[in-house]
């Protein structure tokens, strides 16, 4: 790659201004399965993002968990997922990449268990910005990003998970895109103090509203 | 604001598999058969954990043990690369976690009932950052090929896996490094499932003297291409 990057800088003409033409243009990697073998680096520690935090939780910090069955086409249980979630702090911001590395993010990562069930135990998260493009004002429901990695997931399968009764529920771009009669798969439901629930169907009825993202 | 990133590209589907593929049985009840939702990017996709060896530490050496016991059987390799995006820009301090069989073909999982040896010096996992200018680089053994029922005298050709994050959760990337020359190559259908002939072949690591260390270990280059950015919008050079 480095070589690739020298051939083609020498190559380019100099009285040209940088474009499109004479950068580099690579082709991302491809994506293969994480086979049924992944939790060699599974740590059941990273399931619970507050790990950090003991008593200190970021100002506002809503302790929740998040609980689901993870099914196949068939109705079986999966039992071998890795399911990831990434998420705002509970003001809706997140790290900048220059950030403070023991500043809470909302990362978690949880391996189903022998019925298919993932637990996370997490903050909520607040509303965050629908993004650059958008107006400083247009804001998302509090959400989850859901990557979910498998035997016979040649790619990770994404989704987004909310929160019943929100009210920004309502005009949420991405919930909007989705057809009602589906909103629900992406909507947890509360199970009281401080839980939710919401089982991920990778196929067939009830089929969770998977992503292209 | 230059760093503001609204987005990355989308994959042409030929350099990625596609998530029903017949070959590969276990796709058959696993895949969406509702069509995906394209999801446009936000905050969301567009930020990424941070991690940090102070509260991940580095595994940069599977041979040996952290109590040191003993070395790792099989043939010691050195597996490097460059990890950057489509633009070629290097992705600096990103956590690289690699898991694979031992010499053997035997994971050291429950779940691997394969009728192969155990090595109690080697778990077959490990983890490493990459540096400024995107390289990362361990040390390991070569892993052994192993069966895996898909279809009758189905064998695995030597892999190992990784898991990769970017600067954006929308780049998040699981996927498998392969041997040059290996002959089981052309009969896998997990390999096979991208069809782009030259996107498949990027799976597969090139040796490489430079890596290779004089009476130590062979090493293997493998260079990882994550997603790039969608170029930016021009409303970012105007100003009111
Ligand atoms: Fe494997």
């Amino acid at each position: 790659m480095t070589d690739a990057t020298t051939s083609r800088a020498s190559n380019a003409t100099p009285e040209l201004a940088p474009s499109e033409a004479t950068m580099e243009r690579l082709v991302a990697s491809a994506h293969q399965t994480a086979g049924p073998y992944w939790h060699l680096v599974d740590f059941p520690e990273w399931a619970d993002t507050t790990r950090h935090f003991a008593d200190n939780l970021p100002e506002g910090g809503q302790r929740i968990t998040v609980t689901g069955v993870v099914r196949d086409g068939t109705g079986a249980p999966v039992t071998d997922a890795l399911v990831e979630i990434w998420h705002a702090d509970p003001a809706g911001r997140y790290p900048d990449g220059n950030g403070d590395p023991t500043a809470f993010q909302g990362y978690g990562r949880c391996a189903t268990d022998k019925e298919g069930r993932f637990r996370f135990v997490t903050l909520k998260p607040g509303p965050v910005p629908v993004g650059p493009h958008a107006g400083a004002n247009a804001m998302q429901a509090p959400h989850m990003a859901v990557a979910l990695f498998a035997r016979g997931l040649l790619q990770h399968l994404s989704t987004r998970l909310y929160f019943e009764g929100e009210a920004l529920n309502e005009t949420d771009p991405v919930l909007r895109a989705v057809p009602e009669a589906r909103r629900g798969t992406m909507i947890a439901k509360p199970a009281g103090n401080g839980a939710w629930t919401l089982d991920l169907r990778l196929q067939g009825e009830g089929e969770t509203v998977w992503m292209a993202v | 604001m230059s760093e503001v990133v609204h987005g990355y590209r989308r994959p042409d589907p030929a350099t990625q598999p596609p998530l029903n593929s017949p070959a590969y049985g276990s796709t058959a009840a696993r895949h969406p058969k509702q069509p995906l939702l394209e999801l446009p990017h936000t905050p969301t996709e567009t930020s990424s954990p941070l991690f940090t060896a102070a509260r991940y530490p580095e595994l940069a050496d599977l041979t040996v043990l952290e109590n040191g016991a003993g070395q790792a059987m099989g043939e010691r390799i050195i597996v490097g690369g460059r990890l950057t995006d489509e633009d070629g820009r290097p992705v600096r301090h990103a956590m690289v976690e690699v898991w694979q069989a031992n010499a053997a073909g035997r994971y050291n999982h429950e779940g691997d009932t394969h009728d192969a040896p155990l090595d109690p010096n080697f778990l077959g996992r490990g983890r490493v950052f990459t540096d400024e200018n995107g390289f990362y680089r361990y040390v390991t053994i070569r892993p052994g090929a192993y069966p895996w029922r898909n279809h009758h005298n189905a064998w695995r050709p030597n892999h190992i896996h990784y898991s990769l994050f970017g600067s954006g959760f929308a780049q998040r990337m699981i996927t498998q490094m392969y041997f040059p020359g290996d002959p089981l190559l052309p009969l896998d259908p997990i390999f096979n499932t991208v069809s782009d002939e030259a996107a498949r072949n990027r799976l597969v690591s090139t040796f490489d003297l430079e890596l290779t260390q004089p009476e130590r270990a062979l090493g293997y280059r493998f260079d990882i291409v994550l997603r790039g950015r969608e170029a930016t919008p021009m409303e970012d050079d105007h100003h009111d």
